[in-house]
C-alpha cells in the first residue's frame, strides 16, 4: 500500500523546493512535450543530462526514482517489446512470420523506454519536491483563463485539493478494513479469480459507507463555516513568481532550442 | 495458548525514504489466561504489537511465538489462518468492518471462513447477540440501520463468533457513551473468566486499566518500558507522569494528598472503597498532622 512513490510529497530544501508550483508544473509539461523532438541519439543524449541534472539538485536519491518505476515496468517492457517486434526497416535481423526484429524497431524500441522513463522521472520530480497543496493552488492558477469558457475552475481545484487530502486516509483506511477482514479469515490473492473478486466486497463496501459519511459529514462541516461556492473568495496562500521561476522557464527554451538544433531532419 | 514476543523489531517501509522504527527490542510473554494491559503514549507502538500477535506482520527482526508456532524475521509464514482463528482481535472503530446485508451474516462470516458450518455459525450468532447486549430481533436488520453503539456490538459479536482463546482488543470502548463502556468492559471481563481467555487490552482508560488487568505493560517509543501488576504501575505516578501518561482519578487524589500531607500512605489505593478505607484508618488513630 505505502510502496507508491509516484505523488507523494518528499519533504526537503533544495532549490526545486523553493520553485514556484506554477513553473514547475509549467516546466513539467513542456518536457513531456519536447521529449518528442528527440530522434536521434544526441537529443536523447541532451535530454538525459537534463533529466539526471534536475534529479541532482532535487537532493533526492536516485534509488527513490528508480523504485518510482518499478511499479510500472512491465507496462513499459511490454510496449517496448510490441515496438521491437513489429516495426520492419533498416537492417532486418530476424524474421519469423509477422514478427520482425530489425534495426528500427530496436531503435524505435530503445526511445519508447527513455520516454516512458524520463516522464515518469519528472514527473516524479514534480511530485516529490511540491506539497500537494501547493499543487493545487499551482493549477487553479494555471486553469484561471478557463473561467472565460464557463468552467468552473475553482469547483474543480477545490475537488481536487478535496481529494488529494484523503488519499493518505482512504489508504490507511483501506489497510485498516483488509487487516480487520483478515483477522476474521480473509485471504487475499488467493483461489480462482472469482473467489479472488469476492475477497473484495468485505473491503469495497465498507470504504464505500464510510466515505460517502465522511462526504456528509464534510459538507455540513463546510456550510456550518460558512462556505458558498457562489461567493467570492480569497485566498489564504499567495503564490509568488521568483526570479528563480523566470529561470527556470528560461532553461527549458534553451533545451528547446537546443534539441531543434540536434534534431536530425531526416 | 501463549504468546511470547522475543527481540522483536519492526520498521515500516523498509528501504524507503519513509522508513521508520515501530518496535524496538520488545520482549513480552502472554501466558495462557492473563488480562494484560497495554498503556502508553499515541504512537509508542501498541497498535503495531497487537498486529504481532495473529500475524498481521511479521517482525522485521526476532521472533513471536504463538502457541506451538514460531513466526521468525527471516522466513515468510504460509498458512497463517489457524493462528488467525485462536487470536480474535478487535480492532478500533470496528463497526468499519461491518458489510453485509444482515447482522446475522455478518457475524457468521468470521467463523464461516474458518470452516465452521452455517447452522452452526448462525448458532452462535444467537447465542452471542444477547451477550454483547442486543436483542434477538436485531439479526435480520442491516448493520447499517443500526447506531454507532449497536454497530460497534455487532461487530464485537463478529470477532468473538471465531471461537478466539485469546482476545485482542484495540480500544473497544473509544467513543462510545459511560454506560456503553462499562457494559462492553464489564461483557469482556465476565467472558475473560468464563472462558478462560487470555485478554490484551490496549487502552487509554487508566482507570480500565488498574481495574480489569493483572498485569501492565507501559510501551514508551516502541518500547516497552516496564511490566508490573496495576499496583506496583502506579505506587509510583511520577514515572508515569513523566512518560505523558495519566494515572487514575483515585491515585492522582492520593499522590496530591499525599504531597500536601508530606508523607505517605500505607499502600497505593486503587479503588475508591480502598482509599476511604485508608483514610478513615489514619483518621482513627489519629496520626495526621
Amino acid at each position: 500500500m505505502n510502496k507508491l512513490i509516484l505523488g507523494r510529497y518528499f519533504p526537503g530544501d533544495s532549490c526545486l523546493h523553493r520553485l514556484d508550483p506554477r513553473s514547475k508544473l509549467l516546466a513539467g509539461i513542456s518536457f513531456i512535450f519536447i521529449l518528442f523532438l528527440g530522434n536521434n541519439w544526441m537529443t536523447y543524449a541532451l535530454l538525459w543530462i537534463f533529466t539526471f541534472f534536475v534529479i541532482y539538485i532535487s537532493q533526492v536519491k536516485l534509488r527513490v526514482y528508480v523504485r518510482g518505476v518499478r511499479p510500472l515496468i512491465w507496462l513499459i517492457l511490454f510496449t517496448v517489446f510490441l515496438q521491437i517486434l513489429f516495426t520492419a526497416g533498416g537492417t532486418i535481423y530476424f524474421e519469423w512470420g509477422l514478427i520482425t526484429i530489425s534495426q528500427f524497431g530496436l531503435v524505435n524500441g530503445g526511445y519508447i523506454f527513455c520516454r516512458f522513463v524520463m516522464i515518469i522521472f519528472i514527473s516524479t520530480v514534480i511530485t516529490l519536491t511540491t506539497k500537494p497543496i501547493d499543487l493545487t493552488d499551482g493549477l487553479n492558477s494555471l486553469m484561471r483563463p478557463l473561467r472565460f469558457f464557463k468552467i468552473p475552475v475553482d469547483e474543480i481545484s477545490l475537488m481536487l485539493s478535496i481529494s488529494l487530502r484523503f488519499i493518505p486516509n482512504l489508504l490507511d483506511e483501506t489497510q485498516k478494513v483488509m487487516d480487520a477482514q483478515r483477522a476474521r479469515g480473509t485471504e487475499f490473492g488467493k483461489g480462482s479469480l472469482f473467489q479472488q473478486m469476492k475477497t473484495l466486497v468485505p473491503i469495497f463496501l465498507p470504504l464505500f459507507v464510510s466515505s460517502l459519511n465522511r462526504a456528509e459529514e464534510m459538507a455540513d462541516v463546510m456550510e456550518v463555516r460558512g462556505y458558498d461556492s457562489r461567493a467570492a473568495r480569497s485566498s489564504f496562500r499567495k503564490l509568488k513568481w521568483q526570479l528563480s521561476d523566470t529561470m527556470a522557464i528560461i532553461v527549458m527554451i534553451l533545451l528547446t532550442i537546443g534539441l531543434y538544433l540536434l534534431r536530425s531532419n531526416s | 495458548m501463549d504468546i511470547t514476543l522475543r527481540e522483536v523489531e519492526y520498521r515500516y517501509q523498509v528501504n524507503t525514504p519513509f522508513e521508520h522504527l515501530a518496535l524496538e527490542n520488545v520482549n513480552l510473554s502472554i501466558p495462557k489466561g492473563i488480562y494484560m494491559a497495554l498503556i502508553g503514549h499515541t504512537g509508542s507502538g501498541k497498535s503495531t504489537i497487537l498486529q504481532h500477535l495473529n500475524a498481521l506482520l511479521q517482525p522485521t527482526k526476532g521472533q513471536v511465538i504463538i502457541g506451538d508456532r514460531v513466526i521468525d524475521a527471516e522466513k515468510r509464514e504460509k498458512n497463517l489462518r489457524s493462528i488467525r482463528q485462536k487470536v480474535g482481535i478487535v480492532f478500533q472503530f470496528p463497526e468499519h468492518q461491518l458489510f453485509e446485508e444482515t447482522v446475522e451474516k455478518d457475524i457468521c462470516f468470521g467463523p464461516m471462513n474458518f470452516g465452521v458450518s452455517e447452522e452452526e455459525a448462525k448458532q452462535r450468532a444467537k447465542i452471542l447477540i444477547t451477550e454483547v447486549g442486543l436483542s434477538e430481533d436485531i439479526l435480520q436488520k442491516s448493520p447499517f440501520d443500526l447506531s454507532g453503539g449497536q454497530m460497534r456490538r455487532v461487530a464485537i459479536a463478529g470477532v468473538l463468533a471465531m471461537e478466539p482463546e485469546i482476545l485482542v482488543l484495540d480500544e473497544p470502548t473509544a467513543g462510545l457513551d459511560p454506560r456503553g463502556r462499562t457494559e462492553i468492559m464489564e461483557m469482556f471481563y465476565r467472558l475473560h473468566k468464563e472462558k478462560d481467555l487470555s485478554t490484551i487490552l490496549v487502552t487509554h482508560s487508566m482507570e480500565d486499566a488498574s481495574k480489569y488487568a493483572d498485569e501492565i505493560a507501559i510501551m514508551h517509543s516502541g518500547q516497552v518500558k516496564k511490566i508490573a501488576d496495576p499496583r506496583t504501575t502506579f505506587s509510583n505516578p511520577e514515572e508515569l507522569l513523566e512518560l505523558g501518561l495519566d494515572v487514575p482519578e483515585v491515585v492522582k487524589f492520593q499522590y496530591l494528598f499525599e504531597k500536601k500531607l508530606g508523607r505517605k500512605l500505607d499502600k497505593t489505593c486503587l479503588t475508591i472503597t480502598e482509599l476511604s478505607q485508608t483514610l478513615k484508618e489514619l483518621q482513627d488513630r489519629g496520626d495526621y498532622s
